[in-house]
């Protein structure tokens, strides 16, 4: 068992440390084994641990590290099938998959996520209006289950297990591979429409406007904005690009995908450097850099999906004490609720980072997957912000109220009484769950905080 | 579980009548926490303190325990660790003895001692191992700004504080790592039971602010914290005062 570490583990927002005993397995056999050999505190997969909170923990129990299994397993280039173990990472994938013209379906703010992890949280992208959720894509999968057998899950053979996976965050078994239908595409760029918008009313507008005849959308707001300008954002819109609309230079080589880091960020940095007034001057930098409007603008793939992957380890700029993302969505008729929690957090002064607003699409068939149709605003904030606590306490339920809910890969405080209310399928999700692993073997710390 | 906030879901008070824990479970009743166990020596007083935490959606328990049966510990806590996760242990039991009369009647001095020290010493150990057992956890030890220096007024309960602040140290140095957190808290001069008639310090306190020290303890994850944080300040400049300055000083 030389492969098992006792370590402490976080999430990307690096609050909360529990203790696990960490496995790497680095095949399917060996993770059957660490299975096995679990304690009876339980086991629960990690993959790149980019989810924010706690749901890639296990205090005082196995956590199973997916990150060795990342073999690609079978590429079918004619039809855009991809079969890969669950440790593979969105990245490697679109490394992989880009020079034949092909591409992920869904993709979130990070390339470093794993197909297990994008399983687990059923993960979103800019393109959910138009395409759904990442589960939504997945062709099937195999499932380790509790009792050590591996079943093949797909939504026509087994509906049950795989919505009830989808979005599970890992409670239900083990991914152990997925195929992928891939989209294609013509270039590794985007053609992006950048506009600057006054105001909260102005992108709602446009975004309510223009997102049925756009793949991709996103608007990036300003929360410490007030008065007039509350809510003032820039919104992308933005399409794979064909072919015929690069310029010469980059149409040498169109789908070359070569991402980079412009370094990262040490390990032992002071506090407080991303505080309100630097966070501040941020927003207003990105704000006013932005073009008041530019259409047909070329921009990377990474460039217009990933930004923050730009900066390996940027979670560290928080410091010592940490941050936690907050993402709700309330459905479309509640854009009061939203508008009141922009004004709170602007009134607050509670600094966020680069705060994010979208449109969903219909909801996910997944039992617990987070997409509902409606307005998603994700917002992050470091853990020192004073009065935190009860503001976001106040925000679940509003948002509960108002027939909304808080992402779970995301969610890091919130209490467990209002997840009933957030996901009303939940008692279903629990009636899968105590079929598929009735002794509760797959258990993370998020299950046990919301009593999932 | 702690959330990213530090707020527990569930509770342990060893010593679980004292006004300190009490207002402390409060707090953390007002913000996540929902099972609370009460332990302590008197059943009625536990039972009266249970009844006003008691609220929609909130389980308090009560446990007889007593700090000074050593030999009992590892049984009673043990039991309560097994159950379920603790998220956070509050070891609030003490006693202040009485200086004039203790220093006459050594058997009642070394009882100060043992409770304040050899029982948290037991205690402390049982809730350890449990929270090393289950990966995470806070164990909130209440020391006191007496430890800090023993005085000529108070040295017998200044000295078992004293002792209790150096073991919980050393017990946070030795968890590190583990996923616990060991919070050693240092109050000044608090208006409580325990302290009803006496006169009060400079920079007195009170239980609620003691309270919302140690909940900014467990959302920083600190291993320190002073109620009232200025006492931080004063302590580390009455520490270096020469002997002789520091015995006529009368506080």
């Amino acid at each position: 068992m030389s492969d098992v570490r006792t370590r402490a583990l976080t999430g990307w927002g690096r609050t909360s440390p529990t203790t696990a005993r960490v496995a790497a397995p680095r095949n399917p056999a060996e993770v059957h084994e660490r299975l096995i050999g679990r304690t009876d505190r339980g086991v629960i997969a990690r993959g790149l641990g980019r989810s924010y909170g706690d749901p890639a923990q296990n205090a005082g129990g196995t956590v199973i590290d997916m990150t060795g299994l990342d073999r690609v397993l079978d590429l079918d280039l004619e039809r855009g099938l991809v079969t890969c173990q669950a440790g593979l990472s969105l990245h490697r994938l679109m490394e992989l998959v880009l020079p034949f013209g092909w591409f992920v379906p869904v993709t979130p703010g990070t390339r470093h996520v794993t197909i297990g992890g994008a399983i687990g949280s059923d993960i979103h992208g800019k393109n959910h209006h138009a395409d759904g959720a990442f589960a939504q894509h997945v062709e099937r999968f195999e499932l380790l289950q509790a009792d050590g057998t591996v079943r093949q899950v797909s939504p026509e053979s087994d509906p049950e297990t795989f919505w009830a996976t989808a979005g599970g965050m890992g409670l239900t078994g083990i991914v152990l591979s997925a195929v992928l239908r891939l989209i294609p595409v013509e270039t590794a760029w985007m053609k992006v429409d950048v506009a600057r918008c006054a105001d909260l009313d102005d992108v709602m507008a446009r975004m309510a406007d223009g997102d049925a005849s756009r793949r991709y959308s996103v608007a990036w707001l300003d929360c410490l904005a007030t008065g007039a300008s509350l809510g003032r954002s820039v919104l992308e819109c933005g399409e794979h690009a064909a072919l015929a609309d690069l310029p010469a230079r980059p149409a040498r080589d169109p789908l070359r995908f070569r991402p980079r880091t412009l370094g990262g960020v040490p390990s032992a940095l002071p506090g407080g450097l991303l505080g309100r007034h630097s966070i501040a001057l941020f927003n207003e930098t990105w704000y006013r850099k932005a073009p008041r409007r530019k259409d047909g603008h070329l921009k990377t793939i990474a460039g217009f999906f990933h930004p923050l992957d730009g900066v390996r380890d940027w979670n560290r700029m928080y410091g010592p004490a940490g941050f936690l993302q907050y993402q709700f969505v309330v459905p479309f008729g509640a854009e009061r609720t939203l508008r009141r929690i922009v004004e709170s957090i602007s009134a607050a002064g509670a600094p966020s980072f680069l705060t994010v607003l979208k449109r969903f699409g219909p909801g996910d068939p997944g039992h617990l997957s987070f997409p509902i149709e409606g307005w998603t605003l994700a917002l992050d904030f470091p853990a020192a912000t004073p009065g935190l606590a009860a503001l976001l306490d106040g925000f679940d339920r509003q948002v509960a109220e108002a027939g909304g809910r808080v992402y779970l890969a995301k969610d890091s405080r919130m209490a467990p009484d209002l997840v009933p209310h957030m996901y009303p399928r939940l008692a279903e999700f629990r009636q899968a769950r105590s079929t598929l692993d009735p002794d509760g073997v797959f258990v993370s710390d998020l299950a046990r905080r919301l009593a999932l | 579980m702690k959330n990213a906030l530090g707020a527990p879901q569930s509770l342990l008070v060893l010593g679980g009548a004292s006004d300190i824990a009490l207002a402390t479970a409060r707090a953390l009743i007002a913000d996540r926490t929902r099972r609370v166990i009460l332990a302590g020596r008197s059943p009625e007083a536990l039972e009266r303190a249970a009844e006003g935490l008691r609220a929609p959606g909130v389980t308090v328990e009560t446990l007889e325990f007593d700090a000074a049966d050593v030999d009992g510990h590892e049984k009673v806590l043990g039991e309560v660790y097994a159950a379920a996760d603790i998220d956070c242990t509050l070891l609030a039991f003490g006693t202040l003895g009485d200086q004039a009369h203790d220093e006459a009647h050594p058997v009642d001095a070394a009882r100060v001692a043992h409770v304040n020290y050899v029982g948290a010493v037991s205690a402390g150990l049982v809730a350890a191992a449990a929270l090393r057992r289950q990966g995470h956890g806070s164990l909130v030890v209440l020391s006191s700004v007496a430890a800090e220096r023993a005085r000529r007024s108070n040295f017998v309960y200044g000295s078992s504080k004293a002792g209790l602040d150096a073991f919980a140290q050393g017990l946070g140095d030795a968890l590190h790592g583990s996923g616990a957190q060991v919070l050693v808290v240092r109050p000044g001069f608090v208006h409580t039971k325990m302290t009803a008639g006496l006169p009060a310090a400079p920079l007195a306190t009170t239980p609620e602010a003691v309270a919302e020290a140690v909940q900014r303890g467990l959302r920083t994850g600190a291993h320190t914290v002073w109620a009232p944080g200025a006492l931080r300040y004063v302590m580390a400049g009455l520490r270096h005062l020469p002997r002789p300055v520091f015995r006529r000083l009368n506080i």
